[in-house]
């Protein structure tokens, strides 16, 4: 195809692309929910992708609960004590300048990494595919688990898109994004949507991290290192545009993945590029409708 | 005037049961004290303008009954309830609709989103049918953006959204404001059925014409404090003495 590289490669790199751009997206998704209605930049979002993964890891160890039961089980478990910390922590920092949001969830990521580091120490602990195998489409190998971490995200994406876009609780939840005094003057137990929504939101880290755990391995640093590319992700794609993130995630994990092929050198910063020029050209972001706060 | 205006006899009103009591409410943005004691009551079936000039406390006192501003002491009791300390949702929940200023339609979602959007509440508000009779635009545009509407289009679909939930009290702040003189008195005649329907109404008013088209009764405001209250009927007697409050 393109001289000097061989299809092994690019395919290989594409498919790791959309794995990675998968993580992107859904990770992306659930800040952009939060942000969108809350103004909360939840720093804390990495942690919860690890607890996600974590938990799955813990439930497998001590209780022998296997990956599919894991994979319902430890994102419940992550939106529940997204939402006690909602309701002690970021619910008296409303209507503060977002800041406060940001160092709180900040703390609480480095707290709870720290005291998993503390318990378990810095190097990953394996989890073993549920899936082994896969097919060699002739031009690449294909693992099982790849797929099904592609197919799961990308239904998971449209699921919520769907959900936000086309039901009565999505347009409550769009409603609320923009006047959420209005929304309440309607009878609407607006703080209470908020406490879903942010379970919602870390729910969706929480799975990502369980999907993550047979991929990468499990560690405390595993979302603080993914967090930095996934905050640029929404940058791009806009604080708060919920389609704009799930799309600019899948995109830039491709990116990424071509540049591996075509300039390895510059894989690593490609995505910051991308923010940079994005940030120049539309300031509020590439799906961005509204004005920019 | 037409056979509707038969039907606002002041008299009438005098003898319904208080639907809503505003006893000595003071409320404050942040520190600023923007209401200092405010008394009126509104009968079961009355329409109340609040009328005073610009910055006089109107709209703070609809947002204080909708607890939208939070630090507020006083009473407002809405029937047998005691509003000031309740929270926003649970006040409206008590059947109590509110109109705001800026209409509030909301650009994420489409004319029939927004239609739709409050819940119903209780028994006895309009039909799906009964609405889209009364504003016809409102079904041929439903798919539109819900900003994408005119003014008064706008207007009449925020007026719309609070008649289905079963609401008997509707706070409609200045639905005349930045409209058509057209339009205004459409908007005029659709308050005048809700009113014979048996709405109760308060209406922030700034328009003197209009407000004395629809309304039985007249609360000044001025600082933040009522400072005359007059029957349409002394209104129409004596217009120099309102005006004189409104400074026009």
């Amino acid at each position: 195809m393109f001289e000097g590289i061989s299809t092994q490669l690019l395919f290989g790199q594409v498919l790791l692309g959309l794995i990675n751009g998968s993580f992107y997206a859904m990770l992306s998704m659930g800040l952009a929910i939060i942000f969108g209605l809350m103004s909360v930049v939840n720093f804390t979002h990495g942690a919860q992708y690890m607890l996600g993964a974590f938990i799955a890891w813990l439930l497998l160890n001590y209780l022998g609960i296997g990956y599919w039961p894991s994979l319902v089980l430890a994102p419940v478990l992550v939106a529940i004590s997204g939402m006690v910390l909602e309701r002690l922590l970021l619910r008296p920092l409303q209507g503060l300048d977002h800041l406060y949001g940001l160092l709180a969830t900040y703390a609480v990521a480095l707290i709870v990494e720290g005291l998993v580091r503390y318990k378990y120490g810095s190097t990953g602990l394996p989890y073993d595919n549920p899936m082994p195998g896969g097919i060699n489409l002739g031009f690449m190998f294909l693992p099982y688990y790849r797929l099904w971490v592609v197919v799961f995200s990308l239904v998971t994406c449209v699921g919520t898109w769907l959900l936000i876009e086309h039901t009565k609780l999505g347009a409550y939840l769009r409603a609320a994004n923009e006047k959420p005094q209005i929304v309440e003057a309607f009878g609407i137990n607006v703080p209470k949507m908020m406490t879903l929504t942010y379970g919602f939101g870390v729910g969706l880290a929480g799975l990502s991290g369980v999907l993550a755990a047979p991929i990468y391995q499990v560690s405390p640093s595993m979302g603080s290192s993914l967090m930095i590319v996934v905050f640029a992700v929404v940058v791009i794609g806009g604080m708060g545009s919920i389609v704009g993130a799930a799309i600019t995630g899948y995109m830039l994990g491709l990116v990424e993945g071509l540049t591996k092929v075509f300039y390895p050198e510059a894989a690593s910063v490609v995505i910051f590029m991308f923010m940079i020029i994005s940030l120049y050209l539309r300031p509020a972001g590439i799906f961005a409708d509204k004005e920019s706060v | 005037m037409n056979s509707l205006a038969m039907a606002r006899e002041p008299a009438a009103a005098a003898f319904a049961a208080v639907m809503l009591k505003v006893d000595n409410l003071s409320a404050w943005y942040a520190e600023s004290k923007v209401l200092h004691g405010m008394s009126f009551d509104v009968r079961e079936g009355e329409l109340l303008t609040l009328i005073g000039r610009n910055g006089a406390g109107k709209t703070t006192t609809l947002r204080s009954i909708m607890g939208i501003v939070q630090k507020r002491t006083g009473s407002i009791r809405f029937r047998d309830e005691e509003l000031v300390g309740k929270r926003t949702f649970q006040i409206a929940r008590l059947g109590i609709g509110y109109c705001p200023e800026e209409r509030a339609i909301f650009s994420s979602l489409s004319v029939r989103e927004n239609l739709f959007l409050p819940p119903v509440l209780r028994e006895g508000g309009m039909t799906d049918e009964q609405l889209y009779a009364t504003f016809p635009n409102l079904k041929a545009r439903a798919g539109s953006q819900g900003t994408k509407l005119s003014g008064g289009e706008q207007q009449m679909l925020a007026i719309a959204r609070i008649l289905r939930t079963g609401s008997r009290l509707l706070l409609l702040d200045e639905p005349s404001e930045g409209l058509a003189p057209v339009v205004v008195k459409e908007i005029g005649e659709i308050i005048q059925r809700l009113k014979a329907q048996g709405f109760t109404i308060v209406l922030v008013e700034q328009n003197l014409r209009f407000a004395r088209m629809v309304a039985d009764r007249h609360v000044v405001v001025e600082n933040g404090k009522v400072v005359d209250i007059l029957t349409n009927a002394e209104l129409e007697a004596d217009m120099g003495r309102v005006k004189s409050y409104l400074g026009v």
